[in-house]
């Protein structure tokens, strides 16, 4: 089961190599990590989606707890979070197949940053669900290169993690 | 301005530190140079884990963080060990490393080692200074995070120019961390709901750990058996709560406890869990032990709560202020039935048989706890030597009973008790190891008699890597390999070579007279015990 987990850390040099080496030391799995500083700038905010049961998840949340550097950590419930993901993908697209290939970004809401004789690089941000099917219509396309910056989210409605 | 090197020591005196363990080296060199000018007394230890495992026995005596020091790179390197067993065993230590220059960092220079990258999984926290004029606010917040909530290592790794670098010094009065708020006080809901639970209980035990110690709640621990009248059992760490013949107490559980600990924890229906964490070596499936038993779990760290064990009742919080809190709410009930069939199971524990040319470890150390004051401290080592001392060697009231519990460390008694005896230089310390541990910390008798620490060692020799040699016998067909201490050489003379009083011992008969003379000693004594290669641990 996939957990999506909001750390606040002190912005600190060291503090990252400390998150990612309790997930390996404990056994958990991180299927992405994003960070990136907060509206203080003397706070980093870390959004980690590990996989693991319900008491792997509980535990992860209490030992991140205990790191020194660590302010706060909130394991967002699925359905009350926004969530987004930025994805660049290079796809092999020749004249003949650029129109297909723009179409579908077009109803998918992906954008073209820029384009060659031979490829389009491809802008999408989005839910995973959405890139999720963005993918499954772009993969017969060949894929030269796919970059991501792994899961960002927020907390629906007023409510925040401070 | 002062030298930061003048202030680390500052910080030190300010923390009212007397005594550090260390080991200099070229990068630790400023701090020393200031530590001369200061009172504060260093101990040359002869390799930098021992400084660390000295260190440890301080700070289990004081119950406050204790220092040890180390150079970079491979000094560093050779105290990783001790801070991992001060982890596993929530040993406050404040570890101080020195480091190559700020410039060098990462340029792989000569002792350079990432010592704090390295450190990382087992330290509760650890700094690198990088600028001179936040090491007192680090000090004080080390020294804060090391001696409480859950108490363990900090590793604080100072450059060289760091150290001499001008800084303004004031030491911060107080601590302020966003970050750091460790829990004290438990939930009062949760403790009446404790105090029901045993009210309605019919066999309830209590399982007492270390962190018992660590919250200095000794007394009120056994305040609340006794009026409760509830029973009791520790884990390893947890030896030395209650005298050995506490009529409430039933011994350490655990796969190397006693019979009449396990038949408690296994009966019971209720059973408190505090300041112990459920380790494997204590409570083998914990899953299956929880079946039809009500589990309630006290302890500072919340993560200890449900990671072992599944819990019905848990309580963070602070097992002192805690258990006088549930001595005051809890009613005396009567459980005269559950005692009197725990009482049958303790009083039918066999009598141990000897072995012609050889002493029994079991039978030695009752006679060696009965040669020594009550308040003595004794220090196990790992192996067997320390499963005769934990099931064998008597508790009375006052005494206390140190080993490594967690991590398992060999060699750690005899700087444990270095340690121990400068933090408690009235108490009697007695160490007792085996022949293989001996070797990992024998050099560790030229410590003691540079500071004349009078320790008292005893050393339980069977040339055999014993706990590993019965592990071969019973679980690998009795192929034992790397296991023989042929090598050994005549232990009484190497401490003769040394300067320090010894004696061997190889019949029951000669014991006490031995043993006589080991405890009226007034300086470092060495006691060489002849142990049958096959005597079992349990």
């Amino acid at each position: 089961m996939k957990h999506t987990i909001s750390i606040l850390v002190e912005n600190k040099a060291g503090v990252l190599s400390r998150i990612s080496g309790l997930f390996s030391r404990r056994g958990f799995n991180i299927d992405s990590l994003a960070v990136g500083v907060t509206e203080n700038p003397e706070v980093s905010r870390i959004t980690i989606v590990a996989d693991g049961d319900d008491h792997t998840a509980q535990q992860l949340e209490k030992q991140l707890n205990k790191l020194v550097d660590t302010m706060k950590v909130k394991t967002l419930d699925d359905n009350e979070l926004i969530e987004r993901e930025l994805r660049l993908i290079k796809v092999s697209a020749y004249p003949a197949q650029r129109s297909e290939i723009l179409t579908i970004c077009d109803v998918m809401g992906a954008r073209i940053i820029d384009m060659t004789p031979s490829t389009l690089t491809i802008e999408i941000c989005d839910s995973q669900a959405n890139l999720e099917r963005f993918n499954n219509m772009i993969e017969g396309y060949r894929i030269k290169e796919l970059v991501r910056t792994g899961v960002i989210a927020i907390q629906k409605g007023s409510v925040t993690i401070k | 301005m002062i030298s930061a090197a003048r202030a680390m020591v500052k910080c030190l005196e300010n923390e009212g530190i007397s005594v550090v363990f260390g080991y200099p080296g070229a990068a630790i060199c400023p701090f020393y140079d200031e530590l001369a000018r200061s009172k504060i007394k260093h101990v040359l230890v002869r390799h930098e884990a021992n400084g660390g495992h000295a260190a440890s026995g301080y700070a289990r005596m004081t119950n406050k963080p204790a220092v040890c020091i180390a150079t970079s790179g491979p000094g560093a390197t050779n105290l990783l060990t001790a801070i991992a067993t001060a982890y596993a065993d929530s040993v406050p230590l404040i570890c101080i490393t020195g480091q190559v220059s700020t410039d060098s960092i990462g340029c792989d220079v000569f002792q350079e080692v990432d010592i704090t990258g390295a450190a990382e999984p087992f330290v509760k926290h650890s700094y690198l200074i990088k600028d001179a004029a936040q090491l007192p606010r680090i000090f004080k917040e080390a020294f804060y995070i090391a001696g409480t909530g859950r108490k363990g290592p900090v590793l604080i790794d100072v450059p060289q120019d760091v150290q001499t670098a001008l800084i303004d010094f004031e030491y911060p009065e107080t601590v302020t961390m966003r970050t750091y708020k460790p829990t004290v006080k438990g939930n009062p809901m949760q403790i009446k709901k404790i105090c029901e639970a045993l009210e309605q209980s019919k066999k309830p035990l209590i399982c007492a750990g270390g962190g018992i110690f660590l919250a200095g709640a000794e007394d009120e621990l056994r305040a609340f058996v006794e009026k409760s009248g509830i029973p009791a059992v520790s884990t390893m760490m947890g030896l030395s709560l209650f005298p050995s013949k506490h009529p409430l107490y039933q011994g350490m559980l655990g796969m190397h406890g006693v019979r009449s600990a396990n038949y408690a924890v296994n009966s019971c229906d209720t059973l408190i869990i505090a300041g112990a964490r459920v380790g494997d070596r204590a409570v083998r499936s914990p899953i299956s032990l929880a079946d039809g038993k009500k589990i309630i779990h006290i302890d500072i760290d919340p993560a200890e709560i449900g990671k072992n064990i599944p819990v019905d009742i848990p309580l963070v919080g602070d097992c002192k202020a805690i258990l006088s809190e549930m001595t005051e709410k809890i009613s005396t009930v009567d459980y005269s039935g559950w005692i009197e069939e725990l009482s049958a199971v303790k009083n039918a524990e066999p009598e141990g048989e000897e072995t012609e040319g050889y002493i029994n470890p079991k039978m030695f150390m009752k006679k060696l706890s009965n040669a020594l004051p009550d308040n003595v401290v004794c220090v196990a080592d790992v192996g067997q030597n320390q499963i005769w001392a934990c099931n064998n060697f008597e508790i009375r009231s006052g005494g206390r009973f140190l080993t490594t519990g967690g991590m398992g460390t060999m060699g750690y008694s005899i700087p444990c008790g270095i340690g121990a005896k400068l933090a408690a230089p009235d108490r009697e310390v007695v160490v007792v190891c085996g022949d293989g541990s001996f070797q990992m910390e024998m050099m560790e008798l030229a410590t003691m008699m540079q500071e004349k620490i009078a320790v008292k060692i005893v050393i339980m020799r069977n040339k055999r890597l014993g706990m590993v040699r019965e592990l071969q016998t019973k679980m690998y067909n009795d192929v034992q390999i790397a296991v023989h201490l042929d090598g050994d050489p005549d232990f009484v003379a190497l401490a003769k070579a040394y300067g320090i009083e010894a004696e061997r011992v190889s019949t029951m008969a000669d014991a006490e007279e031995k043993i006589a003379r080991l405890a009226s000693s007034d300086k470092p004594y060495l006691l060489e015990c002849n142990v049958y290669k096959l005597e079992s641990t349990l």
